[in-house]
């Protein structure tokens, strides 16, 4: 069903000196937290991360559920936050597609799709010989997943022992991560420009349309690279 | 059951049903998607510009604790980051254990 050799090595990218393990960690440590603080208890907390898995989408449900937003203005809300994850998943999972492997386990393996996982994978596919890079992916997906249910038990737990300035210093972990990963991602100059002009476009959007500027901004800034690097 | 931890149920189901639609709709277009094609270059520009954009604003514009430290504090832990991990040839132990200790610091004493 799935070979092994390739999931472990996918799953031990989350050891090593670029590992995911500490930024993920952080931040959902700082997850466990906040849902603790918000009402919710352990087995919530994990249920919710377990089913989630995605850092910006737990953040808005926290925010949206703390105001006593609605369930439909919840969905909205994630689901806007959310919809970056279409674009990433249409950039990964036509590397992955091979005829011999079945189809759930796309259907199944797309929920481990997060920056951090997505980010390693597409640093690493290359040494993977096609046919067996979805058991690659599922071990990386399953490795990274874990840390954050394991990270949002240890959060929930010591959310007592957390203070305000150990609060601000996980937070800032994992951008600082994920613009370091984009950094190390800036290979050619398509990648390169595609990074710069997002981070430029998404803040100047937020000016205009704050919920709709990551992806207003996205989107402008993906499609002006694409067009400079085609037609240079 | 309460009626809060059902409430509670329900708003995780909902959190997740909305994450996982994104990700669903990507596989079902990837299956039409060659991986040499224009369009998945596109895509892939797209990609990284939306990641670019959302880590920008989790620096410029967090929400959260992170909005009680100055904005020009966390782009200068940001660049010192950055800086250490080009230097320390591409390590990210380095500069995600850095963060936190600097901006703990800065913040507090500047």
């Amino acid at each position: 069903m799935i070979n092994s050799k390739y999931f472990f090595k996918g799953f031990k990218s989350i050891k090593g000196l670029d590992s995911p393990a500490l930024a993920l960690g952080a931040s959902f440590i700082a997850i466990g937290a906040l849902l603790k603080n918000i009402g919710f208890n352990l087995e919530q907390s994990i249920f919710s991360t377990f089913l989630t898995y995605a850092l910006p989408g737990s953040l808005v449900m926290a925010e949206s559920f703390l105001i006593g937003a609605s369930l439909i203005n919840i969905f909205l809300a994630v689901w806007l936050v959310n919809t970056r994850l279409y674009p990433m998943t249409v950039s990964l999972m036509p590397l992955l597609l091979h005829k011999s492997q079945p189809r759930w386990k796309y259907y199944l393996s797309c929920h481990f799709i997060a920056v951090s996982a997505w980010l390693i994978m597409k640093g690493n596919y290359q040494s993977v010989e096609k046919k067996h890079r979805i058991d690659f992916w599922i071990g990386i997906g399953t490795g990274t997943w874990s840390i954050a249910i394991v990270s949002t038990i240890i959060g929930f737990l010591a959310s007592d022992y957390l203070n305000k300035d150990m609060m601000i210093g996980l937070a800032i972990v994992n951008p600082v991560y994920f613009t370091c990963m984009m950094v190390g991602a800036m290979k050619s100059l398509q990648i390169s420009l595609s990074i710069i002009l997002g981070a430029i476009l998404g803040p100047a959007f937020f000016f205009i349309t704050p919920e709709w500027s990551i992806l207003y901004g996205g989107v402008c800034a993906g499609t002006l690279a694409y067009f400079i690097g085609e037609f240079r | 059951m309460s009626e809060m931890s059902s409430n509670i149920i329900l708003v995780i189901l909902v959190t997740s049903f909305a994450t996982y639609l994104s990700r669903f709709l990507g596989v079902v277009s990837s299956e039409k998607i060659k991986e040499t094609s224009k369009i998945f270059k596109w895509f892939n520009c797209i990609a990284y510009s939306v990641l670019a954009a959302l880590i920008a604003r989790m620096v410029i514009f967090p929400a959260g604790e992170l909005a009680e430290s100055d904005v020009l504090i966390r782009l200068f832990v940001v660049a010192a980051c950055v800086l250490m991990f080009l230097f320390t040839k591409k390590n990210l132990v380095y500069p995600t254990v850095l963060s936190a200790m600097l901006l703990a610091l800065l913040n507090n004493y500047l």
